[in-house]
């Protein structure tokens, strides 16, 4: 065996897998949840054919997909057609890396030292997260670019002029809760909001930042291209921008990388502004079921707001995340960095 | 201290891996019926006249500039949050310049009009 492969990096991998098992697993589940709950949203029932009320459709569609023709067309630049849904997919799991989801865990004493719920803790957690879920947007760039044909320019362009105005203030709102925590690590800035204010509200940075985590949830909304910001697949105008060119998997991947990422924001979140793990009730090593709550309640708004708003007009998007969102995160930043050094 | 960096090469590794085994996969099980007229770039039913890449707004070009000041400066509060409180005063009233100074340039792009779209 070569010498790099040690029992840890073994260890390591186990825990890459389950982790992206769980990434690829809450994505299917968030796609038949879109579906179910849309479906109720317009009162109709939704998929209830394979599986128990449609569970398995998700499934079902990914073997569609795997049997479908695939087509590069002639006119495409093929390495970069080939090489986008790559990027996007890696970009989008790997930015799930530093995320814990829970304390530790020994499996009833069998493991020790115990498992820490995380693939790893890196001190700049959160610049991790920032810089990882910013390289999705080259995918989409490249895949707009290399398909040639002007459906996926107009969304590669868009989309990145979209993800790149707000990503400022998604960084913005960020730095806000860096400076109330004093840390980068997302271990770190989870652990500090434990306890409560007398005894009934937890200690959530919610409650602190609760502009913050508004100019926060926007920009991610838009960092991951969901209604009422989808337009780089605003499929009226742009047939289905980006993607038009892509069939089979690698459309698969694409929105395989949209789904994921979804999960990642509303987890990241959950980590800064809802506490990640920490609730009442349940011992400390069942914390990831809080977690998953808190994750799945952002996941199902993300829904929520899909149905119920209509998408902007592009010139409003780009003035709203520049001319108000940025301005309120400055503010934002400033008001918490002085009151940080007023009330200590 | 690098080492807690491995995982997420590892986890980078794993991601990619996943992506063309996945694409491999599709490959070896899809059907191939490929002509012509299926790999003409879509445009509604209708033969496209000009290659894609034409050109586009100076605005996209605009958004660009903006978004690596702005960035930048993001990414420059960071280590400032992180010791803020050991900064004390004199860190708050050193960013308030700094933030100051972007704001003078932030409220120069908007009067110059970068800021417009339509």
């Amino acid at each position: 065996m070569p010498a790099f492969i040690t029992p840890t990096v073994i260890a390591h991998l186990v825990l890459i897998f389950a982790v992206m098992n769980m990434l690829v697993l809450s994505s299917a589940f968030m796609v038949w949840m879109e579906r179910k709950v849309c479906a109720y949203i317009q009162d109709r029932l939704g998929p209830n054919r394979v599986g128990f009320e449609g569970l398995l459709q998700p499934f079902a569609d990914v073997f569609k997909l795997l049997l479908k023709e695939e087509l590069v067309p002639k006119a495409a630049d093929k390495l970069l057609f080939l090489l986008a849904p790559i990027i996007s997919v890696a970009a989008a799991l790997t930015a799930f890396s530093v995320v814990p989801f829970g304390t530790q865990i020994t499996l009833f004493g069998l493991l020790d030292p115990p498992l820490r719920l995380e693939v790893t803790d890196v001190n700049v957690g959160i610049l991790v997260v920032f810089a990882i879920t910013s390289m999705g947007v080259y995918g989409i760039v490249l895949a707009g670019w290399s398909s040639n044909s002007k459906y996926s320019l107009l969304g590669g362009l868009r989309s990145s002029a979209q993800m790149i105005s707000y990503e400022i203030s998604y960084g913005l709102a960020l730095a806000a809760v860096v400076m109330l925590a004093g840390s980068l690590s997302l271990r770190e800035v989870v652990m500090n909001q434990s306890g409560y204010w007398w005894h009934l509200i937890p200690r959530w940075y919610l409650f602190l930042q609760p502009l913050g985590f508004l100019i926060f949830f926007t920009a991610g909304v838009a960092e991951t291209n969901r209604a009422p910001f989808d337009f780089p697949e605003a499929e009226q105008e742009l047939v289905a921008g980006y993607h038009t060119e892509y069939s089979s998997m690698s459309f698969g991947l694409f929105f395989l990388a949209e789904y994921v990422n979804m999960v990642t924001v509303s987890a990241v979140a959950t980590s800064l502004y809802l506490g990640g793990w920490l609730g009442p009730f349940l011992p400390d090593w069942l914390g990831w079921i809080w977690f998953l709550i808190k994750t799945l309640a952002l996941l199902f708004f993300y829904v929520w707001m899909r149905w119920t708003l209509p998408r902007y007009r592009y010139d409003q998007l780009m003035e709203f995340g520049w001319k108000y969102l940025l301005p309120v995160a400055i503010v934002n930043l400033i008001v918490t960095a002085a009151l940080v050094i007023w009330l200590g | 201290m690098l080492r807690a960096y491995i995982p997420i090469f590892l986890f980078i590794l794993v991601g990619i891996a996943f992506a063309i085994v996945t694409l491999i996969v599709s490959r070896l099980v899809h059907a191939e019926k490929a002509n012509e007229v299926k790999l003409e770039p879509y445009e509604c039913g209708i033969e496209p006249q000009t290659d894609a890449r034409d050109r586009y707004s100076v605005r996209y070009y605009l958004v660009a500039m903006l978004f690596v000041i702005f960035d930048v400066e993001t990414v420059f509060m960071f280590p400032w949050a992180v010791v803020l409180d050991r900064l004390a005063l004199f860190g708050l009233i050193e960013m308030f310049l700094f933030v100051l100074i972007l704001v003078v340039g932030y409220a120069y792009a908007w009067k110059k009009g970068a800021l417009e779209w339509a």
